[in-house]
């Protein structure tokens, strides 16, 4: 399941919803809201989506990485809106029966949404001004990785 | 001419001014829609970078657009 949210991102929640007795591994992955990029000193960071292309594109992204890396389950929420410095932006979590699932799986879930999904983000800067971070940007120096 | 509706998000929107528009085009593909808004609106993005949807579903530049379509124009993305 792939999600959007406005809110804070509750993680201890969300593990919990991965719960499975047949799980014998779980990983997370947590893309935080960072406080500098490419020397510019970053006040916080603006989220947009697609919402609908998100979870579209997203449930691809998830059962590809099923298919490739077969698991129990996995979850995913990106956050939108104003986000200050160190707020998770981004969290994924798989359960798998053994940990070499849920760890390459958490890897081609986050790999595939930075450069799949319909979501931007605006850099707020300390000096006032602003800028969207483009693709080439975020592959290289993301902001959240 | 087919009359298409267009939508901008992120620094396109920004670029455009509005976050919707109904264009009369001559268009047969997304990549002429792009095009044809590009030069509206002076947008210096290749399209390699950018993706683009039709009616709610993911689409190659290469894909014809028919009259009453709706284009999404998404710049290029940046989540995680």
């Amino acid at each position: 399941m792939i999600e959007v949210s406005i809110s804070p991102i509750d993680t201890a929640l969300l593990q919990r919803s991965l719960e499975n007795p047949a799980a014998g591994g779980y990983c997370a992955f947590e893309g935080w809201v960072r406080n500098e990029n490419e020397g510019h000193v970053v006040k916080r960071l603006e989220y947009e989506a697609y919402e609908p292309l998100v979870v579209e594109e997203g449930e691809k992204v998830l059962a590809e990485a099923k298919a490739r890396f077969p698991f129990l389950e996995a979850r995913c929420v990106h956050r939108v809106g104003l986000l200050e410095i160190g707020e998770c932006a981004v969290w994924i979590g798989v359960a798998s029966k053994h940990r070499d699932e849920a760890f390459k799986a958490c890897r081609y879930i986050i790999d595939q949404i930075k450069v799949r999904l319909p979501i931007w983000k605006k850099e707020h800067y300390a000096d006032g001004d602003s800028g969207w971070v483009n693709c080439e940007r975020c592959a290289s120096h993301g902001i959240a990785d | 001419m087919k009359q298409i509706t267009v939508r901008y998000f992120a620094m396109f929107r920004e670029h455009a001014g509005v976050g919707k528009e109904t264009l009369e085009l001559d268009a047969a593909t997304a990549r002429d829609v792009f095009e044809a808004t590009r030069t509206r609106h002076g947008s210096q993005e290749p399209t390699g970078h950018c993706k683009v949807a039709i009616n709610d579903h993911m689409a190659e530049w290469d894909a014809p657009v028919n009259d009453g379509d709706v284009v999404l124009l998404f710049p290029p993305v940046a989540g995680g």
